[in-house]
């Protein structure tokens, strides 16, 4: 008998992922860079293109699914998170991505964000960070600095910022990372990471918005200066950073402290607590401390849709498949004439 | 615990035809379990009825308190019932407060049971009483039953193991056993479900079956009522199976039924408000027939999540009330741009605002029919009985999924908590109506935005080769689905869904008129007032009053050749539960005809009465 092989579709291409449209973001705007890294990283994944979608809310950054050539839905401002759940909870065999803005995400749909982390639906988010509105032209956002001049803000913020990491940590995310548009290795290992992070992995992205907040990040995510003034989180590595990477953090009861690299800590992000990993997303706030990007916390937990059909199995093998005649003529009955 | 043989029999057994009860306590005396059992087994006995519970928002009220009285009413008779009736012939009144809340309702020459045992001078106190309303005249008109119900249960239960305060608790049940012996009710049907219901703490299941036999016993025992009445089973319910449906249950039951139909699956995204959480719950529990259920963190995200679920290929539904309506608006305009079938249960209650949680209104229709921004039409369908809400919930599934459209499916208050016998559909009379996913390209390529006779575009599961697209909130090219900005392509569009939803009544009947099809004045009602308008038609009919009724299921749009039958009457009066929102709609569709509103705004449901006189006093000018 001849043996017939299955003909195996050609591994796919980044330009597979490329959608049709034109791309309509500002020359030079940190978007492309992700948007490049996103395409390149889906070729990698091995899931096909009709198995994969796209959810974003509304800003800059929730264009994005309108350049993937996979299944997309551009919603409204802040619910993505929301319709996200929906579509993996109806479908989990979708790989389902989440882009949103520091705006969409953490402003108008803060509260959505805090539950889908805390649900750990098993889905992706990116959440672009420009600290900055700009698809409305230039307004301060939940994560500008106070003093920030902007168009609705001209003698400067008086808002605290908050950090995304650390509402994610607060939340219970089971993956929370960060990286920068312009370290595109970085990027590259962080959104391989959360792709294959089984639940919800939230990806903090510094992205840089050339017309309304540009250089925001310059001074510490410059290459110039980047490794002076990051230190990249790997877990199971030391906490070491600079340019021979011959500082390091030892954490001495909550506090974080500069030490040689030789006395670093080893950097855990399963610990059973998420107190490290919120100490250290907050290294930053201490102006001699850099600023922290990698992966933070990586931990398992139980899988909101797995769940939710688990139950449905359970039920459908006690009770048996729900029929008609059992949902119509059920409770107390009679019958007349 | 046997009845007694021949319980009763030395005193005379009156027929009745039907007879209204009033249970009236604290909200912590059980009266809607009282009522439900009293209704659930006056159903199975085969009269017909309809119930009306009206309670407080707050779970516990001060004690004792009128904020806190909780009410059940129900009617049950032996010919056709369309209302809960508008006085009682019975009041149950387990407190002073309960007592003076509802006193002015009672029929006069009424019977009023009350338990003397909860009326102290505190009590009164509480009830915001100087006088004793047993001592100074107040209850003259009326038939005085004095009964103290804290010491008979207190002495029934002597030798169980209940606390004190457990015993007490069982005062509602010695209440139904009484009137179980009154109206001569099998007490089978209660004790089935206390077993039940108790089934893990059989001591409290056998306490309240021993004061409900000690009601029951009382009867016969203290010689407190000169005879028993009996009322006979209704002989023109049409033959069938029948069950005691609430309206929240019937429209849960449809929902599911129409997916079925449509050989779907439901994703219901909801968040629990006040009267529509029953639907979540009762969904919740129908896991074994692939119902999932998501309580979402907020409004917003319990509508973004069925539409989600929508995209994926689900029937997505959305249960809440008019504040809930107020915040899910701008995702169903998304609803409707990315035409994807969603149904949106409102259950309509007082407002504005937080308004009256737990009493009925009919105040949304104007804010489902126009409440979005830009132009966002939507079809509205409304149920109009508890065992109605069944078929409407298909309704909406069939329009939803035959037009890739939202559909606004409202009920109220009144007919979510209210009870009626409903006669089961037979299964295959249920037609299905299965929809169909689009799998692969069709000749010349796949438009996303394609249209099919209905003007609803193609449903395709993400997880279909083949068929990659995007959808999203911004308008879209005519056939692509690209974003288009271009001027005469929005208004191409704008018009598009709009057709698209005016076609629907295409596809829905002319409602028929109740009564002649000519004459003096024709009432239109929409929505729970079916039953008292129905009941206000046959008294006028009786009267030789040439006056008919037409109800309408579809609101928006509404059914083809109303102006026909419109023209046929000298005027239109619509009576509704709100400022005349209704009869704003039909002035502005048919100007040519006298169009007359009847709002009432109290929280209440219309009485057959009011609308008797109402029509009489336009009729006399």
């Amino acid at each position: 008998m001849a043996e017939t092989q299955t003909p195996q579709p050609a591994p796919l291409t980044k330009k597979d992922f490329k959608s049709d449209q034109e791309v309509r973001w500002c020359p030079g705007c940190g978007d492309y860079a992700i948007l490049n890294s996103v395409q390149a990283l889906m070729a990698t994944l091995g899931i096909p293109r009709h198995q994969i979608c796209f959810v974003s809310g509304i800003g800059c950054s929730s264009r994005f699914p309108y350049y993937m050539n996979t299944y997309g839905f551009h919603s409204i401002h802040g619910r993505a998170p929301a319709i996200a759940t929906g579509i993996k909870t109806a479908n989990p065999e979708l790989s389902v991505w989440l882009v949103t803005g520091d705006g969409d995400g953490l402003s108008i749909g803060g509260n959505h964000m805090a539950h889908i982390l805390r649900r750990n639906v098993d889905l992706k988010i990116l959440l672009f960070n420009n600290e900055i509105y700009g698809l409305t032209k230039g307004q301060y956002s939940p994560t500008s600095p106070i003093g920030l001049k902007t168009k609705s803000t001209p003698m400067g913020s008086v808002d605290r910022p908050f950090d995304p990491l650390s509402f994610a940590l607060g939340c219970g995310a089971t993956f929370v990372a960060r990286t920068i548009d312009s370290h595109l290795k970085h990027m590259e290992q962080i959104l391989s990471a959360a792709a294959h992070h089984k639940g919800t992995a939230f990806v903090e992205i510094y992205q840089n918005c050339v017309i309304f907040n540009d250089a925001c990040f310059e001074n510490f995510a410059e290459k110039g200066v980047r490794d002076e003034h990051t230190i990249d989180l790997k877990p199971g590595h030391p906490m070491v950073f600079g340019k021979g990477l011959d500082k390091g953090i030892k954490i001495e009861g909550w506090e974080p402290k500069i030490v040689p690299a030789a006395q670093a800590d080893t950097w855990k992000s399963d610990t059973h607590s998420p107190g490290p990993a919120f100490v250290m997303s907050t290294l930053h706030h201490d102006p001699a401390m850099p600023r922290p990007i990698g992966i933070l916390r990586d931990v398992k937990a139980p899988i909101f849709e797995e769940a939710v059909h688990e139950q449905i199995r359970a039920a459908r093998s006690k009770r048996g498949e729900g029929t008609l005649k059992e949902l119509i003529y059920s409770g107390e009955t009679w019958s007349v004439g | 615990m046997s009845q007694p043989k021949n319980p009763g029999s030395e005193l005379p057994l009156q027929q009745q035809e039907e007879v209204v009860i009033r249970f009236a306590g604290d909200s912590g005396d059980g009266m809607q379990i009282t009522g439900n059992q009293f209704t659930l087994t006056s159903a199975i006995i085969g009269n017909d009825l309809a119930t009306f519970p009206d309670f407080p928002a707050e779970i516990r009220a001060p004690a004792g308190t009128r904020p806190g009285v909780s009410g059940f009413q129900v009617r049950f008779g032996s010919a056709d019932i369309h209302t809960p009736g508008d006085q009682p012939d019975v009041l149950v009144a387990m407190n002073p407060a309960a007592l003076i809340v509802n006193i002015n309702d009672l029929k006069p020459g009424g019977v009023v049971v009350v338990n003397t045992g909860q009326f102290s001078d505190s009590d009164l106190k509480k009830a915001n009483l100087a006088k004793n309303p047993l001592k100074d005249g107040t209850l003259a008109a009326y038939r005085v039953i004095e009964i103290d119900i804290n010491k008979r249960v207190t002495d029934a239960l002597k030798g169980t193991p209940l606390s004190s305060k457990e015993i007490q608790r069982c005062k509602n049940f010695y209440t139904l056993g009484l009137m179980y012996w009154l109206y001569s009710r099998p007490l089978e049907a209660t004790t089935k479900w206390l077993d039940e219901k108790f089934a893990k703490r059989p001591e409290l299941a056998q306490a309240n079956k021993l004061a409900m036999q000690a009601g029951y016993n009382a009867g016969d025992i203290h010689e407190m009522f000169q005879g028993r009445f009996e009322v006979a089973p209704c002989e023109t319910l049409p033959p069938g199976t029948y069950r005691n449906i609430m309206g929240n249950d019937a429209l849960a039951i449809g929902l599911v039924t129409g997916a079925k139909l449509a050989n779907l699956q439901i994703f219901l995204g909801s968040y629990p408000i006040t009267p529509a959480s029953g639907i979540l719950e009762t969904l919740a529990s129908y896991k074994n027939h692939g119902v999932i259920t998501f309580q979402a963190e907020d409004e917003i995200a319990a509508i973004c999540s069925a539409l989600g679920a929508a995209y994926a290929g689900h029937l997505g539904i959305t249960s809440t009330s008019g504040p809930g309506m107020a915040l899910k608006s701008e995702a169903m305009g998304l609803a409707v741009s990315i035409e994807l079938p969603l149904v949106i249960v409102d259950i309509q209650r007082g407002g504005p605002s937080t308004g009256l949680p737990t009493k009925t209104e009919q105040a949304d229709l104007l804010q489902a029919i126009f409440g979005r921004n830009s132009e966002a039409p939507i079809p509205v369908i409304a149920a109009s009985m508890p065992s109605d809400a069944f078929e409407t919930a298909i309704e909406a599934v069939r329009i939803a999924t035959t037009y890739m459209t939202p559909v606004i499916l409202l009920s109220d208050g009144y007919i979510a908590n209210g009870a009626e016998p409903w006669r089961l559909p037979k299964i295959e009379d249920l037609k299905p109506f299965p929809k169909s996913f689009m799998t692969s390209a069709p000749e010349g390529g796949f438009l996303p935005y394609a249209r099919d006779q209905h003007l609803a575009r193609p449903w395709v599961k993400p997880g279909t080769p083949g068929l990659e697209h995007r959808v999203g909130g911004l308008e879209k090219a005519h056939l692509t689905g690209h974003i288009s900005y271009e001027p005469e392509n929005h208004e191409f569009m704008v018009r598009m869904r709009n057709n698209k939803v005016m076609g629907v009544r295409e596809s829905i009947p002319t409602p028929n008129v109740f009564g002649d099809s000519t004459g003096d004045l024709l009432i239109v009602g929409w929505g729970s007032t079916r039953g008292a308008i129905t009941s206000a038609v046959e008294k006028l009919h009786a009267k030789r009053r040439r006056v008919s009724s037409l109800h309408l299921r579809h609101v928006w749009p509404l059914p083809k050749g109303l102006d026909k039958i419109f023209g046929c009457f000298q005027s239109i009066l619509v009576p509704e539960m709100n400022m005349g929102q209704m009869a704003r709609v039909l002035r502005s569709e048919y100007p040519q005809h006298n169009i007359i509103s009847y709002p009432k705004v109290q929280g209440l449901p219309f009485r057959t009465t009011e609308l008797v006189a109402k029509v009489e006093s336009l009729l006399e000018k």
